[in-house]
C-alpha cells in the first residue's frame, strides 16, 4: 500500500462514517440515559479547568503579544518580575478601567447602576476610589447613553460606557452606527469619536432566555469605522479593554457573561495591553482550523479532547485515524477589522476551517469569515467551511443549553469537515 | 354609515388650537427708547414688542435690550450672507452640480446669526442637517460650505462629508439623523463642565424632531447633572411635510422640558433673538442647568431640494411671512427707521456680499474632486485599521 498523507486518509474514511456521525447525537442521549446520571458539572472540562487558561504566575507573565505599559511609578513593574493577582473576568475589567482612570485624568466610567459596581460587579468600588464626577449611574437610556459618550468623546475625552447587557444595545444602534462609526469619516478627519468604548455583556449565560443571552456582533459588522471585540479571558479582558480604551476608534467591547465568575487566571497587576486586530493561535495544527472567540473556545476545546480521547459512550463514532488529527484553535479576538491574515495561513496550511460563534447563522460573523476564506482559500480548501452557530431563531429560556453550540456538535462539525 | 364613523373618528383627531395669546412674529416691532450714538461701537437701548418672548418655569428676558451700530451692521451683513448663500446653493442644485440632500435656511437666518452675536467661540454648537449657516458663522467659510455640498477637495471636510456634515472646532455638525444630535450635545456640555470651563453647549433640532425619544433622553441628564446645555428648537412650523400641529399634542416647545424651564422667542426678529439667546447663555454658565429654548421661525423653501414646500401649506401663506415677517427686512427697517445706515449704505454691503458669496462659489467649482485614495482614509485612526480595503472594482484593493 503507498503511503497515504493524513488527508488522504481522512477522505478515505469518509464514506465509511458517513452513518455514524450522522447518528452522533441521537445515539450520546441514549447511551448517556442508559448509563448512569451525568456528575453534577458534567463530564465534559468545566471552563475553569480549561487549559486555555493561564493559572500560573509564569504562564500569565509569558501572554503572547502582550505589552507593557509604562509604569515608572509602578512598584512592582521592575525588571526583575511583576506581580500577578488571582482574578475572575469582572475582576479584570474593574482592574482594567481602574488602570484607565487613574492615567487618563479625562477618562469618565458610566451607564446603568455603574457607580455601584454594576450588575456584574465590573466597576465595584471604583466611584469610591475616583470620584461620583468620575464613575456615575445614568437613567435607562441607551440611547441618550451612547449619544452622551459621543458628544463626549468628541470633546477629546476618554468616555467609557456601558450597556447594561449587549441585548439592550438596539435602542443605541443608530448612535453606534450613525454617529459613532462615521464621526472621523463625514467631518473629513476633523472630529473622531477614538475615545469611547462601549462595554457589554454577552452571549449566553445558560437561562437568560431571549433579551439577556443574545450576541449582536454580526450586527455591526458592517459599520467601518466601529471596532468590536470578545475577550476570552481575565488576562486577555484586561490587556484588550486597555487596548480598546486606548485606540483612537469607536469600540464595542462585548464581554462574555458567563466567563465573568467561571474563568479565572493569574491576572498581571502592572499596566499592559494586547493588540487589537490580532488572533492568537491557542494550539498550534495542521489538520483543521477552528475558528471562535470568547465562551465557544473553550467548548471547542472540550470537542477537541472529545476527539482525540473520546469518551467511551462516543467512542465508536469518532473514527480512529482522526483521534490523532492536529487541530489549530484560534481566537479571533476582535472581530472586526479582523485579522483575515492570520486566519487564511492557517486554513492554507490545514485547508479545513469550522467557525464557532453563538449568535445565529445567518447574516453572523461567520458568515463573513467563511466567504473571505473561500475567496482567499479556494484552490487550498478541503473542506467547505462549517459554520457551529446557534440556530436562526431568538434564544428561547427553556432551550437555551440547545441552542449554544455544545462540544458535540462542534464535535461533529469537525469530523464531518475531516472527513469530507 | 361606515364612512359616517370614519367622519367622526377622524375628527375627534383633528388638531386642537390653542387660543391663548402666542408669540408674535414681526421682525420689526421694536422701538428705539433712547438716542442713537454717533459711536458706531456705543451701545443705545431698544424695546422690543412685548409679545416678543414667553416663559415656562423662568423669568423672560428683558425687552430692553443694548446694541451698538456696527452690531446690527453685522447681523445685516452675515444675514444677506448666509441668504445669498443658500440661494446659491439652491442655484447649484438645480444646475445639477450640487446632488444628493441639501436643506436650506432661508428665512431663518436671525436664528443663526442672533445666536452667533451672543456666544462666544469658547461655546460650542451642534445642530441638525439646516447647518449651512452655523458652519459659516462658526468658524468656516462660504467656499467651505459650498465646496462641500459640490463634494471637492477644498469643502471644510475635504468633500466627504456633504451638505450635512461640516464641522468648525466649535461646530460639532450638521448631523443627517433626526434628533441624534441632542444626546451628543449634552456629553458635550457634560465635558465642559467636568472641565470647569464657563461656557455653555447649546444643543439645536427642529419641531420635527422634538418627538424623537432621545430628545428627551438628552433632556432628563441634561436636568440630572444640571449641564450647561441649551437645547434649541427651531420651530418653522413644518416638520418636513407635517405642520407642528398635526404631529405634536403639544405646540408649545419651549414647556416640554418638564422640569427644564424654557423660553419662546420670536425667531423673526434678530434683535429678540439675539437677546434670548444671551439669557440662556448666562443661565447656563451661572449654573442654572439646562434650559430650553424655542425659536419660533419659518423656511420659505421646501424641507429638502425635492420638496417644493407648497403640497402642505399654501402659496399665500409663505407669500405673507415673506413680505410682512423677513427677517432681513425687519433689520433693515430698524436701520433705516433709526438712522444706523441710510438705504444706499445698505444696497452697498449687499453688492459686496453678492460679489463675495459669488467669488466664493467660483472658488469652490474650481477645487478638485477628493482623490479616489481619499475613499480610504478617515475611516480609522491611520494605522489601526483592516490591512485592506475593498475598492469600486475587483482588481482595486487599497493595501494601508
Amino acid at each position: 500500500m503507498p503511503s497515504l498523507s493524513a488527508p488522504q486518509i481522512l477522505r478515505a474514511l469518509a464514506s465509511r462514517n458517513l452513518a455514524s456521525r450522522s447518528i452522533l447525537l441521537h445515539s450520546r442521549r441514549y447511551t448517556e440515559a442508559a448509563i448512569e446520571p451525568p456528575p453534577a458539572g458534567g463530564h465534559s472540562p468545566t471552563i475553569a479547568h480549561s487549559p486555555i487558561l493561564r493559572t500560573t504566575r509564569d504562564s500569565a507573565l509569558k501572554t503572547p503579544g502582550i505589552v507593557w505599559g509604562s509604569d515608572a511609578d509602578h512598584e512592582d513593574g521592575d525588571k526583575t518580575g511583576r506581580d500577578t493577582r488571582k482574578m475572575n473576568m469582572y475582576q479584570a475589567v474593574r482592574d482594567a478601567m481602574s488602570t484607565a482612570l487613574a492615567n487618563d485624568e479625562s477618562a469618565v466610567v458610566f451607564g446603568e447602576d455603574v457607580a455601584f459596581g454594576g450588575v456584574f460587579r465590573c466597576s465595584m468600588g471604583l466611584s469610591e476610589e475616583f470620584g461620583r464626577e468620575r464613575v456615575f449611574n445614568t437613567p435607562l437610556t441607551e440611547q441618550g447613553i451612547v449619544g452622551f459618550g459621543i458628544g463626549l468623546a468628541s470633546m477629546g475625552h476618554t468616555a467609557i460606557a456601558e450597556i447594561q447587557f449587549s441585548d439592550y444595545i438596539y435602542p443605541a444602534f443608530d448612535q453606534i452606527v450613525n454617529e459613532a462609526a462615521k464621526f472621523r469619516y463625514r467631518s473629513g478627519g476633523n472630529f473622531n469619536v477614538g475615545g469611547l468604548t462601549i462595554r457589554t455583556p454577552s452571549m449566553t449565560v445558560g437561562h437568560g432566555g431571549l433579551y439577556h443571552s443574545q450576541s449582536p456582533e454580526g450586527f455591526f459588522m458592517g459599520a467601518a469605522g466601529l471596532k468590536i471585540v470578545v475577550p476570552r479571558s481575565p488576562i486577555q479582558a484586561k490587556g484588550l479593554l486597555l487596548s480598546s480604551i486606548q485606540d483612537r476608534n469607536p469600540v464595542i467591547f462585548l464581554e462574555p457573561k458567563i466567563l465573568y465568575r467561571s474563568s479565572v487566571e493569574q491576572v498581571p497587576t502592572s499596566s499592559y495591553t494586547i493588540p487589537l486586530s490580532k488572533a492568537e493561535i491557542l494550539t498550534p495544527g495542521t489538520d483543521l482550523t477552528v475558528l471562535s472567540y470568547g465562551t465557544p473556545l473553550y467548548t471547542a476545546r472540550t470537542a477537541m479532547s472529545y476527539l482525540a480521547e473520546p469518551p467511551a459512550s462516543i467512542e465508536h463514532l469518532v473514527p480512529k485515524p482522526l483521534r490523532s488529527a492536529k487541530i489549530e484553535l484560534i481566537d479571533l479576538r476582535t472581530i472586526m477589522p479582523w485579522d483575515v491574515k492570520t486566519v487564511v495561513e492557517s486554513v492554507n496550511k490545514t485547508g479545513r476551517l469550522v467557525v464557532v460563534h453563538e449568535a445565529g447563522k445567518i447574516g453572523g460573523v461567520g458568515s463573513e469569515i467563511a466567504s473571505t476564506v473561500t475567496e482567499k482559500c479556494f484552490l487550498k480548501l478541503q473542506a467547505p467551511v462549517k459554520r457551529v452557530t446557534g440556530w436562526d431563531t431568538p434564544v428561547a429560556l427553556a432551550y437555551e443549553k440547545f441552542y449554544t453550540p455544545d462540544a458535540i456538535r462542534i464535535l461533529d462539525a469537525m469530523v464531518e469537515t475531516l472527513t469530507y | 354609515m361606515a364612512s359616517a364613523l370614519r367622519l367622526a373618528a377622524r375628527r375627534s383627531f383633528a388638531p386642537r388650537h390653542a387660543f391663548t395669546r402666542s408669540i408674535q412674529t414681526t421682525a420689526d416691532s421694536a422701538s428705539l427708547t433712547s438716542q442713537v450714538p454717533s459711536d458706531a461701537s456705543q451701545p443705545f437701548t431698544v424695546s422690543l414688542h412685548e409679545d416678543s418672548f414667553k416663559s415656562y418655569r423662568c423669568d423672560t428676558p428683558s425687552l430692553d435690550v443694548e446694541v451698538t451700530k456696527e452690531q446690527l451692521i453685522d447681523m445685516y451683513k452675515q444675514m444677506t450672507t448666509m441668504r445669498r448663500m443658500e440661494m446659491a446653493a439652491d442655484a447649484l442644485y438645480k444646475a445639477k452640480l450640487i446632488r444628493g440632500f441639501c436643506h436650506l435656511a432661508i428665512g431663518q437666518e436671525a436664528v443663526s446669526v442672533g445666536m452667533e452675536s451672543a456666544i462666544t467661540p469658547e461655546d460650542k454648537v451642534i445642530t441638525a442637517y439646516r447647518c449651512h449657516p452655523f458652519a459659516v458663522l462658526r468658524g468656516g467659510t462660504v467656499k467651505g460650505v459650498i465646496a462641500e455640498l459640490l463634494g471637492r477637495q477644498a469643502g471644510m471636510s475635504k468633500g466627504k462629508g456633504g451638505s450635512m456634515h461640516i464641522f468648525t472646532p466649535s461646530f460639532f455638525g450638521g448631523n443627517g439623523i433626526v434628533g441624534a444630535q441632542v444626546p451628543v450635545g449634552a456629553g458635550i456640555a457634560f465635558a465642559q463642565k467636568y472641565l470647569d470651563k464657563k461656557t455653555a453647549t447649546f444643543a439645536l433640532y427642529g419641531d420635527g424632531a422634538s418627538n424623537q425619544g432621545q430628545v428627551f433622553e438628552a433632556f432628563n441628564m441634561a436636568k440630572l447633572w444640571d449641564l450647561p446645555c441649551v437645547f434649541v428648537c427651531e420651530n418653522n412650523k413644518y416638520g418636513m411635510g407635517t405642520s407642528a400641529q398635526r404631529s405634536s399634542a403639544n405646540t408649545e416647545y419651549f414647556k416640554r422640558g418638564d422640569l427644564i424651564p424654557g423660553i419662546q422667542v420670536n425667531g423673526m426678529d434678530i434683535i429678540a433673538s439675539h437677546q434670548a439667546v444671551k439669557y440662556a447663555r448666562k443661565w447656563a454658565i451661572e449654573n442654572n442647568g439646562p434650559l430650553l429654548l424655542e425659536f419660533v421661525t419659518y423656511r420659505y423653501g421646501g424641507h429638502s431640494m425635492s420638496d417644493p414646500g407648497t403640497t402642505y401649506r399654501t402659496r399665500e401663506e409663505i407669500q405673507r411671512m415673506r413680505s410682512t415677517q423677513d427677517p432681513i427686512k425687519g433689520l433693515q427697517t430698524y436701520i433705516e427707521e433709526w438712522g444706523v445706515a441710510s438705504e444706499a449704505d445698505l444696497k452697498a454691503i449687499d453688492k459686496q456680499v453678492k460679489a463675495e458669496v459669488d467669488a466664493a462659489v467660483e472658488e469652490a467649482k474650481a477645487s478638485p474632486e477628493p482623490e479616489a485614495k481619499d475613499l480610504w482614509t478617515d475611516i480609522y485612526y491611520p494605522g489601526t485599521g483592516p490591512a485592506s480595503m475593498r475598492g469600486r472594482e475587483r482588481e482595486e484593493v487599497h493595501h494601508y
